[in-house]
Formats: C-alpha cells, sequence, structure tokens
C-alpha cells in the first residue's frame, strides 16, 4: 500500500519526530477499512439492481389479472359462533390444537388458558410469573403447550387431567433468549420447538434437554413472527420482523434462504399459503401482502383507501382462497386472494384484534382482541 | 424481489420516531383531518350555530363527516365511515362537543376539530399532576357547562388524596391558569376549553371506554429520547419525574461491517443464480391449487353434514373419527403423498395396501427417517443404529435399494449420528423409483397416485 511505504519513509527520515505505533497502526487500517468498505458496497448495490432487473423480466401479468378469469366468491355470512370470555386483560396470543376444537390462549395479564372452545368451557389455567405473555402453541399431540414473553423463555407445561396436580409444577423451561419471546410454535412433533425473539433471532430447541438445535441471524431488528411451511416433508420456516424484512430459513443449516422486503413497516404476522409455494404477510403500514416462493417477489397487495391501521395477524382459509386479516382498528377483513378485492369486513371486538388463526380442518377461525376476549368465527 | 440479510443502511438517516408504528398511522389521520377541514378542496361544512342566547362556533355534524368519509375515502358502507370516524375521534383527532365519549355518531350532534398543540403525534404523555391541575381548575369555574362529570369529581378525590402534600402548589398552579384564561377572547375560550377536555378524555378516558394511548410493548423500544423529562400541558417543571418501566431503549443500531456486505454480496449471487418462475405460471399453480381445495373449504362450499360451529352439532367431527373415510376425503388422499401421509386414516390403509404388494419396506424406511427428526436429542443415536439395521445393514431384513454413491455416503454418516443422517438416502428416494404397484410406478414427487389410490379405494370396498 503506497501510504504505509510513505510514512515508513517519513518516519526514518525523521521529518516525524514523534508518532505513536498504535496510532500510525490505526491511521493505516482506517485508511484500509474505508476503502474496502465503499467497493464492497458499491458491488453489494449494483448486485441488487441487477437482481431486480432478472426479476423483473419474469414478471409478465399480475396474479389479479389471471384471476380474472376464476369465478367470483358469493356473499359471505360469517358470524361470531362463540366468545370466550375469562381473560382479565389484552389476549395476545392463541393457537389452535390439532383435534379442531381446543385452543390455548395467552394474556398480558400473565394467564394462559386452555379451552374447550365448542362448549366455552375452560379446561386448564396457569399463570405465568411474567406479563406480557406475547406467544403461546399448543402441542402437536395435544398434551402440552408452549408460553412465553417478557420473561424472555419459552417453557412447556404438560396438560394434566388430574385435578390435583398443579399444572406449574411440571413446567419445563425451554428456550432462553436475551430479549422477549414474540412467537413458539412446535415442529411436527412435541420434541421440537421454534421461537422467535426481540432480539432479533429465531431458534430451534430439542425439549426434553432444552439445547439448542440450531440459530437463525439475519433479521436487523425484532423478530415477530413466524410460521412453519406446512409440507409432511418440509424444513423451512418464514419469519417476519421488525426490519420490515421476511425471510425463509433452511432449519438445518440454519441458512436464509429467501428475503423480502417490501413492506413499509413492521411484519406483524406471516402465515403460508396451504400449498407451501407462497406466504402472506399482515404489517403496521395496513396492507397485507402475498409472496411467491417460486417467483421469489411479492405478487399481491391487500389494502384499500380507508384501511389506516395496522393488520396484526393472517392466516389463509383451508384453500387458500380467503385470507383473513385481524387490524389494529378492532376489524377482521377477508380478502379474496386471487383477484386481491376485499370480500367482507367484520366487526365485533371493542378493542384491537391481536391474534388470528384458522382451525385445522377450516371450519371456523378464531380472533383474540385487547378487549380480553376471543372469537370464534364461521 | 430479494434482499441480502442484513441491511441497515438505510434506518441509519430517518428518524427513528417518525417511522415507528404509532406514528404512521398518525400521519395519516392528520392527513385525513387536514383534507376535511380543507375547504378549497371539499371540505367538512365548519360553522357557527345560533342555540338560544349564544352561539356554537366552529362545530361540524356527524353526518357531515360520515359523508365525507365515504365521498373521499370511497367507502361504501356506512357502517364502516362510522367505524372510521369513531376510531379518528377515539385517538383525539375530532371530539363531540357535549359527551365526554369519543365516538361518532352520523346525525346532527356536533363535533369539533383538535387543536394541533393536543394532536397524539407530539407524544404526550400526561402526568397526574397535569391531570390534578386540570380538574382543580375546572371546579375554580362557575360555568355549568364546566361542571364536573361523576368520573371526574372521583379521579379528583383521589388525587387530592394522593398529592395530599402538594396541593398546594396545584392549586396554585390551577389558579395561574384560570387567570391566563380569563384574558383570552370568549369565543376563543369555549373551543379551546372544549379541545383541552377532549385531550383528557383521550388520556384520562371514561371509565369503560377504550384507552387509545396503551401501546404494544415490543413497539415501545423506539423513542427517540427515553431519557428526557416528560413535557407538562401547562407548562409545569417537576424535580423528580418517574421514569416510565416501559421504555427501555432499543439497541444502538449496528453499523454495516465488511462481512456483513461480503455475506450480502454471497447472498444476492445465490439469488441471482435462482431459477424462478415467470408470474403467469405461479399465477396458474395458484390458482389451480384452490380450485382443487375449494370444496374442501368449508367457508366456501358449506360443510357436510354440517359445519359444527354454526349447528352446534359435532356430527362432522364424529364421521371424520371413525374408520370409514368418506369417497370426498379418498380423493383428497390423492392429491398429493403429502395428503395421504397427514391423514393417519390414509397413512394407515397405504402402509398396509403396500404390506400386501411386498412393498412397504420403503414407505416405512421414509417415514421413520421423518421420525427420526421429530425424537429427542437423547433418543436420536440409537434410532440411526436401529434404522441402519432394519433397512441398509448387509443382510437387513427390510432392505430397501439405494444407489451406490447415496449408500456410501450415508454409510459415513452413520458414523457421526444424528437427525439428518438419511437426508441424502432421502433426497434420492424422492426422485427414484419407491413402488411398484399394479404396473404402475410411483414415487414420492409423483402428484398423480390418484390412479393407484383409486386401486386402494376398490381394495377398501372390499373389507367394508
Amino acid at each position: 500500500m503506497p501510504w504505509e511505504t510513505e510514512s515508513k519513509a517519513l518516519l526514518k527520515s525523521r521529518k516525524i519526530t514523534s508518532f505513536p505505533h498504535s496510532a500510525c497502526k490505526m491511521a493505516t487500517e482506517g485508511l484500509h477499512e474505508n476503502e474496502t468498505l465503499a467497493s464492497l458496497k458499491n458491488e453489494a448495490e449494483s448486485l441488487k439492481g441487477k437482481l431486480e432487473e432478472e426479476r423483473a423480466k419474469l414478471h409478465d401479468v399480475e396474479l389479479h389479472q389471471v384471476a380474472e378469469r376464476v369465478e367470483a366468491l358469493g356473499q359471505f355470512v360469517m358470524k361470531t359462533r362463540r366468545t370466550l370470555k375469562g381473560h382479565g386483560n389484552k389476549v395476545l396470543c392463541m393457537d389452535w390444537c390439532k383435534d379442531k376444537r381446543r385452543i390455548v390462549s395467552s394474556s398480558q395479564d400473565g394467564k394462559v388458558i386452555v379451552w374447550d372452545s365448542f362448549t366455552t368451557n375452560k379446561e386448564h389455567a396457569v399463570t405465568m410469573p411474567c406479563t406480557w405473555v406475547m406467544a403461546c402453541a399448543y402441542a402437536p399431540s395435544g398434551c402440552a403447550i408452549a408460553c412465553g414473553g417478557l420473561d424472555n423463555k419459552c417453557s412447556v407445561y404438560p396438560l394434566t387431567f388430574d385435578k390435583n396436580e398443579n399444572m406449574a409444577a411440571k413446567k419445563k423451561s425451554v428456550a432462553m433468549h436475551t430479549n422477549y419471546l414474540s412467537a413458539c410454535s412446535f415442529t411436527n412433533s412435541d420434541m421440537q420447538i421454534l421461537t422467535a425473539s426481540g432480539d432479533g433471532t429465531c431458534a430451534l430447541w430439542d425439549v426434553e434437554s432444552g439445547q439448542l438445535l440450531q440459530s437463525f441471524h439475519g433479521h436487523g431488528a425484532d423478530v415477530l413472527c413466524l410460521d412453519l411451511a406446512p409440507s409432511e416433508t418440509g424444513n423451512t420456516f418464514v419469519s417476519g420482523g421488525c426490519d420490515k424484512k421476511a425471510m425463509v430459513w433452511d432449519m438445518r443449516s440454519g441458512q436464509c434462504i429467501q428475503s423480502f422486503e417490501t413492506h413499509d413497516s413492521d411484519i406483524n404476522s406471516v402465515r403460508y399459503y396451504p400449498s407451501g409455494d407462497a406466504f402472506a404477510s399482515g404489517s403496521d403500514d395496513a396492507t397485507c401482502r402475498l409472496y411467491d416462493l417460486r417467483a421469489d417477489r411479492e405478487v399481491a397487495i391487500y389494502s384499500k383507501e380507508s384501511i389506516i391501521f395496522g393488520a396484526s395477524s393472517v392466516d389463509f382459509s383451508l384453500s387458500g382462497r380467503l385470507l383473513f386479516a385481524g387490524y389494529n382498528d378492532y376489524t377482521i377483513n377477508v380478502w379474496d386472494v386471487l383477484k386481491g378485492s376485499r370480500v367482507s369486513i367484520l366487526f365485533g371486538h371493542e378493542n384491537r384484534v391481536s391474534t388470528l388463526r384458522v382451525s385445522p380442518d377450516g371450519t371456523a377461525f378464531c380472533s383474540g382482541s385487547w378487549d380480553h376476549t376471543l372469537r370464534i368465527w364461521a | 424481489m430479494a434482499q441480502a440479510p442484513t441491511d441497515p443502511s438505510s434506518a441509519e438517516a430517518a428518524d427513528p420516531e417518525e417511522s415507528s408504528p404509532n406514528m404512521i398511522v398518525y400521519r395519516k389521520i392528520e392527513d385525513i383531518i387536514t383534507r376535511m377541514q380543507d375547504d378549497k378542496t371539499g371540505g367538512v361544512p365548519i360553522r357557527t350555530v345560533k342555540s338560544f342566547l349564544s352561539k356554537i362556533p366552529s362545530v361540524v355534524t356527524g353526518a357531515d363527516i360520515v359523508q365525507w368519509l365515504m365521498k373521499n375515502l370511497s367507502i361504501e358502507d356506512q357502517g364502516e365511515a362510522i367505524h372510521l370516524g369513531s376510531l379518528i375521534a377515539a385517538q383525539g383527532y375530532v371530539f363531540p362537543i357535549s359527551d365526554h365519549v369519543l365516538t361518532l355518531k352520523d346525525d346532527g350532534t356536533f363535533y369539533r376539530f383538535q387543536a394541533p398543540y393536543f394532536w397524539p403525534s407530539n407524544c404526550w404523555e400526561p402526568e397526574n399532576t397535569d391531570y390534578a391541575i386540570y380538574l382543580c381548575k375546572r371546579t375554580m369555574q362557575n360555568k355549568a357547562r364546566l361542571e364536573l362529570a361523576d368520573y371526574e369529581a372521583e379521579n379528583l378525590a383521589r388525587l387530592q388524596r394522593a398529592f395530599a402534600r402538594k396541593w398546594e402548589f396545584i392549586f396554585m398552579q390551577a389558579e395561574a391558569q384560570v387567570k391566563i384564561d380569563r384574558k383570552k377572547d370568549k369565543t376563543e375560550r369555549k373551543i379551546l376549553d372544549s379541545q383541552e377536555r377532549a385531550f383528557w378524555d383521550v388520556h384520562r378516558p371514561v371509565p369503560g371506554c377504550v384507552n387509545t394511548t396503551e401501546m404494544d410493548i415490543r413497539k415501545c423500544r423506539r423513542m427517540k429520547n427515553p431519557q428526557k423529562v416528560k413535557k407538562s400541558v401547562y407548562g409545569v417543571t417537576e424535580e423528580s419525574q418517574p421514569q416510565s418501566p416501559v421504555h427501555v431503549p432499543s439497541q444502538p443500531v449496528r453499523k454495516t461491517t465488511k462481512e456483513d456486505f461480503r455475506k450480502q454480496i454471497t447472498f444476492l449471487n445465490l439469488q441471482i443464480d435462482r431459477h424462478c418462475l415467470k408470474m403467469s405460471k405461479v399465477a396458474e399453480s395458484l390458482i389451480a391449487y384452490t380450485e382443487q381445495y375449494v370444496e374442501y373449504d368449508p367457508f366456501i362450499t358449506p360443510a357436510e353434514p354440517s359445519n359444527p360451529w354454526i349447528s352446534d352439532d359435532a356430527a362432522l367431527w364424529d364421521i371424520e373419527m371413525s374408520k370409514e373415510p368418506s369417497q370426498q376425503r379418498v380423493k383428497r388422499w390423492g392429491f398429493s403423498m403429502d395428503e395421504v401421509l397427514k391423514d393417519p386414516v390414509g397413512r394407515d390403509q397405504f402402509l398396509r395396501f403396500l404390506e400386501s404388494e411386498f412393498s412397504s419396506e420403503n414407505l416405512r424406511f421414509w417415514l421413520a427417517v421423518q421420525d427420526l427428526k421429530k425424537q429427542p436429542l437423547q433418543d436420536v443415536t440409537t434410532r440411526v443404529e436401529e434404522i441402519w439395521q432394519e433397512f441398509l445393514a448387509p443382510g437387513a431384513q427390510s432392505a430397501i435399494n439405494l444407489d451406490s454413491h447415496s449408500y456410501e455416503k450415508t454409510s459415513q454418516n452413520v458414523k457421526d449420528p444424528g437427525r439428518y443422517t438419511y437426508e441424502d438416502a432421502q433426497v434420492y428416494f424422492k426422485r427414484s423409483v419407491f413402488f411398484i404397484s399394479h404396473g404402475c410406478i410411483r414415487t414420492l414427487e409423483d402428484k398423480t397416485t390418484f390412479h393407484m389410490l383409486q386401486l386402494l379405494n376398490h381394495d377398501l370396498s372390499k373389507d367394508f
């Protein structure tokens, strides 16, 4: 490097009488650092441009244009069929049991409740040692639940029907993050849990031992949501975060496979299209979007001028034709996924809708709200 | 379009507060409110209305607001416009002049616009001392319209107890405020009083009303300056302002390093090399999938005999629990191997069928490897060995056929057992001959197993 020889020459010629060694080293390193950083940045920028060019070549038509030939949906009559009251504060999260009727829900006051939502009976309840339990999940076997939040952990509670047994007694601490737990999900078995956290990472854990199996780094801010690919043989999941990015991960290698950044604000919810070839997202920018993995692109936006509050949670109907989205304006909007239009708006909740999931057999969906209640819609 | 994993460079320049989720909504509402008040571009009629012996300045009717919203935001349903209007009121941007409850009514009720000073986007978090000053000064005014509501009187009583020691200070501040107010023009005072009241209706809402100032704790960390002393509505400065426990400052934004850029470049190059489908193909595929499953979607095709949630009859679920699958259910198995494996009855029937064809070892190997991935860590080594012995070791009982390359790799992998030991074998299997049945070769990736499953169906009908 020319400046290195020059400074050495200067030193030798004693034109600079005192030159602290460390300052010299830092100065030379600083110059080196800037040069390469700039060239790397330029390379990255030009590659991004090239990538956008390549993708644009394949964008020969819009989804809603092709969908014009598809028969329009009829009028929908969706009503609240059950209201679950019992939480003392904001409901933050819920999940369905595979039996299509039981659900687990968690709340700001630290309570986690398991309900038979068909009868509206509460079957189990546990109080977490922290407030704001932002994540909860039902195990595939139906024999356990997982939850966590401001405690930065994900804990698993086996469900017991023994009245004498205290549910909290058999609690198992599985995941440990360095910031709040925002989402958790069992993989296809009771033995592994996938978590997302405010610390910007996702992680896969072995439930029995609590061991970290794989961690996923790449988000530039809090990760708020995740969803596992629906295939029985799949090994990928998608996550969304405060960095406005949705990222698809390989569970085995921990690598990010694909990344999407078209939202203007936090992504609060991500959910796979039932075929696993695409996923939807809900964001604080008041839009929901559909991204296709094979096109590696955003392929649809679901928005309206009159919808100005953020979308907090999204889920598809069984066929993928409908997208249900809960919003911070207390409503649920139902979108025609293919045509891009809104087919219905559902009123009922008296505060923000914070969580929404379609039941395993698609016969209903459940919404949870800051108004302390959960509603089953069909 | 794909983007590299870490790219915080764009965030460094923007004001973090401005991009916070709450602010995004406020700015949108402010845009609506501004347009609404602009009489040059078809805003709402803001009038002074005569009432008995006095005048009500600067008001607009609820009906006018609803109409404006429907016209200017393309809202077709009146209910939707009322709901949006009520939210704008609940956030504190417009308010009824004669009610503490902030909703919008589609009638002749009068509303007024909030002063920008009091807008939520100014990040007000008024302390109880400010509220005490406000309630105290209200009691000093003799106008009937300014009488305290019951809940306000209760609040005042509580605050008097809480601030017993510094009540003199609060009283003095209230007196000072009354003096300032008296100097203002009568009409201006009417407007300002109502706006001030609406401000407190947002920050100290009527019991039972939604407190729209509540925040999602996950989004709280983006405060511009969490250490700053909270400003007082009445300009009161106090020594000890308590820190809200909610304001945990977020991590400083990491500067992008050379390593980050290198990773970005690698990622981008991978994405450029990726083979992607054209939109037209993707659209066809998405449409085809929904069309195939639409008859199974209870929201579109009503469930038979009924949707349990609607009829309160769980017959649908009882039928599904039985071992006799319906024609429609069997047809679904034919859509993909995933569907067969997902349905416990389908999986069961399929295995039995294959066993009768002497070719079940391939599916059983497949299922064993899937199962391996779900095992608790401590059981993995044992299972790997068991699978090896049953399917792959020389002289194995249910020997499967692997190509020599996959076999070689797998026997290496077995020496360091893990959940993915048999991944290479599985990959080979997915693409290779899976089983032969009735003269048809079927693979795991083959989506047209329908023919084969029709035979299965035929088999079933023999049993039942």
